[in-house]
């Protein structure tokens, strides 16, 4: 080491390694070593194993939701069993049906998209991709995963409340989230549950976003300068940025929303309501600044999803095209720029909701201005397809139908970003076509790329490839199958949130619902192959080398899996890009971010 | 592999592309004033957004198709004049059609949501609540009586909590569970709900609106067929939510005269 010429010394990196080195020391026992763990690593991998057993069950309601809209009086084996009052007989009731979608909005938003891409991989990669031993805050880090699986116990307590689980969708509207049993079934203990549970959610995320931000400012190598970081790490990094903001204003709102509940307030109220022929006590509050408060984070949300897998792909693409990323600084800068925009368009989810309709003008630009970096981020990855050395495994599959799918559900932005389109399309299946692909299918094709990429890191095993391409295959064909149809339905004017379809102008769409069902069915059941794979690679997948991809960053210089302080005791130095490929070193055709800078210059 | 996905993306496009073109599932037709504005503007951007949809998909396509690895070592190519020229062509053709997209679509928004009331629409009072609408006509004294929502009593009709014994202009208001107007007269609905939010969308009218607890919304259109048509729900507001519909039914001006009568005298 002593031998490479020392780059600038990144400030204040020997005080905080102190700090680490005292506080944190390879625990002993089990329950220190996989329970409440302080290693990055392990709060990665159980951030992770958190969103799996979220995705499934998200996934099991969407299948009976799907079930229920397409054959609505067959009956569902087992539901009878399961839920007796609204199940009675296996066929739901239409309150059953909406707390089943605002379960599976929540879970797979909350507790899907947020964690497995920003909290998951992002604590297990982001401190070994910039030289770190671990998180800034281990302490806060562990705090922070125990802190989001409480919160998912408590959200899914609600479905044993005796009034059941909440129907008022996973953005909760006022004033039928904030009256109570008035507003009818699932209103009442559930719904309490549900504000309980999202606000302690955010305190786990706004722990996670510090942590996130302390560790890439200050804990980065020596030589880890920031133009120097992974795109995965500019990802995170932006991302918990923008999380900091978010969370922060999603928590006051939820306190509010369950002091309006439990102790008489009126935060989003108002004076005269009357539910089931009662008049409510409530009087001054604002329903518009509950869906200010909730868009507020609720936009920026769209982007903590889906720009880990910007982050992802820009990572993952350049090692299996084996060039480097087209336009690295316009990439970050497009990152930064969507993080910025993103808390600037949050009206667009409000056109219709009676606010000053000049202000919709206002919220549509910045809307229709985001797409250009978007545009610009899709057009630098096909541009670094061209004239590559594209290697096709699991991983850069999945970030090949990440773009397309990402081009799809982006394009169907289009439309609804202008007031004057929205006017007809807003609440419609459009719209749900749209935000699946977009941030449901493309945010989960960058997990299903980090998962096939990272996973030899992570386990030390490789997952099998042949099971993997199917997966990806079948998968592809699947979503495309359930969401763009959704499309069509929008534009003929099928309204979303409707447990059955009896209207006569929808009663037509119900052959293209039956089709949506199949395919959805056929794409969980695509998934099996999936996990199977998870699980038998973990158990008994071949060894994995420390860097099966020929990849650069720091991760694969060290062992798979990494040891408890991920560099063996060393500091790496960095003296090179984060995406070296396509040229010539001792070690192939891309030269590590930590190898010796070329002859001449030592 | 990279053909095989090549392949499948390049029907996936083809087939998603096809059915929006033959208009296998479209918009029902239009009966409204602004709805040609609506449909212009929705048809534009579906055929500028349809362009980069099939051209960026299908790129996509042959560049995996093109540059799969074939393992012979043959030297990386950087896309042609990097990621500049790439990046403000994008900026440039991107920035226009939103220009144009927001300047010929805030008119149409104008239009609907922006323009003063016609003086001589016919003025309309809509409730919304769990789970169905009441429309309220002023009656001959062009006036509505005051809401109180303490009394509101739907067991006994009382739907907007009117006060006929002490308010004159409530005694001559007309409640309704059916929207009648009559054809090719500008209409001014005022929306308001009694307990959670609602939603007011006819598909063929092309105008949707939330119903605010405590506030209220004007919202205006005119209806140039006469039809029947269904109003329905689109916010979501509990249980009965699928099930919350009402009727639009746009009568000759002569009928809905005579139907004003009818429902006067009863």
């Amino acid at each position: 080491m002593s031998d490479t010429p020392a780059p600038p010394p990144v400030r204040r990196r020997e005080t905080v390694e102190k700090v680490t080195a005292l506080k944190h020391r390879p625990p002993t026992g089990f329950l220190r070593t996989y329970v409440f763990s302080l290693d990055h690593k392990v709060i990665g991998k159980q951030y992770l194993d958190l969103a799996l057993v979220a995705v499934v069950t998200g996934m099991v309601l969407s299948w009976l939701m799907r079930f229920h809209l397409a054959y609505p009086d067959v009956a569902i084996p087992g539901l009878g069993r399961l839920a007796p009052t609204r199940g009675a007989g296996g066929v739901m009731t239409p309150e059953l049906y909406l707390s089943l979608m605002t379960m599976h909005g929540t879970i797979m938003v909350f507790f899907v998209l947020t964690t497995a891409p920003f909290a998951g991989f992002g604590n297990f990669v982001l401190p070994i991709q910039v030289g770190a031993e671990d998180m800034a805050f281990p302490r806060f880090n562990m705090m922070s995963f125990w802190v989001t699986c409480v919160a998912f116990l408590v959200l899914l307590a609600a479905f044993f409340v005796p009034d059941g689980p909440p129907l008022s969708g996973w953005t909760a509207y006022a004033p039928l989230s904030a009256i109570g049993k008035d507003a009818g079934p699932g209103q009442g203990g559930g719904q309490t549950l549900w504000a309980l549970s999202i606000a302690i959610f955010c305190v786990g995320q706004l722990l996670g976003s510090l942590n996130f931000i302390a560790t890439t400012l200050d804990l980065r190598t020596r030589g880890m300068t920031l133009m120097r970081m992974p795109y995965s790490t500019w990802a995170w990094f932006i991302t918990s940025v923008i999380g900091l903001i978010a969370f922060s204003v999603l928590l006051p709102a939820c306190i509010l929303l369950i002091l309006d509940r439990v102790a008489g307030t009126s935060f989003f109220v108002p004076a005269g309501l009357v539910v089931s022929d009662r008049l409510q006590p409530h009087s001054g509050g604002s329903p518009l600044l509950w869906q200010h408060l909730f868009w507020f984070f609720g936009h920026p949300e769209v982007y903590i999803a889906i720009l880990p897998g910007f982050g992802i792909v820009s990572h993952i693409l350049p090692a299996f095209a084996r060039k480097p990323l087209l336009g690295p600084k316009i990439a970050v800068g497009c990152m930064a720029a969507i993080g910025f925009l993103s808390y600037t368009v949050w009206g667009h989810h409000m056109f219709l909701s009676g606010m000053n309709p000049l202000s919709a003008t206002l919220f549509s630009v910045p809307t229709l201005i985001i797409t250009i970096p978007a545009t610009i981020m899709v057009l630098l990855w096909i541009g670094t397809i061209y004239g590559s050395r594209l290697r096709f495994t699991t991983a850069s599959l999945f970030c090949l139908g990440f773009v397309s799918v990402f081009v799809s559900g982006g394009i169907s932005g289009f439309f609804l970003a202008q007031p004057s389109i929205d006017t007809y399309l807003h609440g419609t299946y459009f719209v749900v076509g749209h935000f699946h692909f977009v941030m449901g299918v493309a945010a989960m094709f960058g997990i299903f790329a980090g998962t096939y990429f990272w996973f030899p890191k992570m386990y030390g095993r490789m997952m099998n490839e042949t099971l993997g391409k199917i997966h990806f295959t079948l998968t592809l064909i699947g979503v495309y199958a359930t969401f763009m149809p959704m499309h069509y339905l929008g534009l003929a004017g099928n309204v979303r949130r409707y447990s059955a379809f009896t209207d006569d102008y929808m009663k037509g769409s119900q052959p293209l619902h039956r089709f949506i069902t199949m395919a959805a069915l056929f794409t969980g059941a695509v998934q099996l192959i999936f996990l199977v794979n998870l699980v038998w690679s973990r158990l008994r997948g071949a060894k994995a080398p420390d860097n099966p991809w020929q990849a650069t960053t720091l991760e694969w210089s060290v062992p798979s899996p990494p040891p408890f302080d991920n560099f063996g005791g060393k500091h790496p130095v960095v003296v090179h890009g984060p995406d070296e490929y396509g040229g010539t070193s001792p070690e192939g055709d891309f030269v590590l971010q930590a190898a010796p800078p070329a002859s001449g210059t030592a | 592999m990279g053909k095989l996905f090549a392949v499948i993306l390049a029907v996936i496009t083809a087939v998603s592309a096809g059915v929006f073109i033959a208009r296998v599932w479209w918009l029902p037709p239009d009966i409204s004033v602004l709805g040609a504005g609506i449909d212009h503007q929705l048809g534009e951007t579906m055929i500028a957004s349809g362009v980069l949809f099939v051209v960026s998909q299908l790129v996509l396509a042959a560049f995996v198709w093109q540059y799969a690895d074939a393992g012979d070592g043959r030297p990386i190519k950087i896309f042609p004049g990097g990621a500049t020229p790439m990046v403000v062509m994008a900026t440039v053709l991107v920035g226009i059609e939103i220009l144009v997209l927001t300047l010929v679509g805030t008119k149409v928004w104008a239009g609907i949501f922006l323009s003063p009331p016609d003086p001589n629409a016919l003025h309309i009072d809509v409730q919304a609540e769990q789970f169905a609408y009441y429309f309220r006509y002023p009656g001959p004294d062009g006036k509505f009586g005051v809401p109180h929502p303490e009394l509101i009593d739907d067991g006994n009709g009382n739907f907007f909590g009117l006060d006929p014994a002490n308010d004159t202009t409530a005694r001559d208001d007309i409640v309704s569970a059916s929207l009648v107007v009559p054809v090719n007269l500008p209409v001014l609905l005022t929306l308001h709900a009694k307990d959670v939010g609602h939603a007011f969308y006819v598909p063929e009218l092309r105008i949707q609106q939330d119903f605010v607890p405590g506030l209220v919304i004007p919202l205006q259109f005119t209806a140039t067929e006469t039809v029947k048509k269904e109003i329905v729900c689109t916010q979501l507001c509990g249980l009965g939510h699928f099930n919350m519909r009402a009727y639009l039914e746009v009568k000759p001006p002569d009928q809905f005269a005579q139907w004003l009568t009818e429902q006067a005298a009863q």
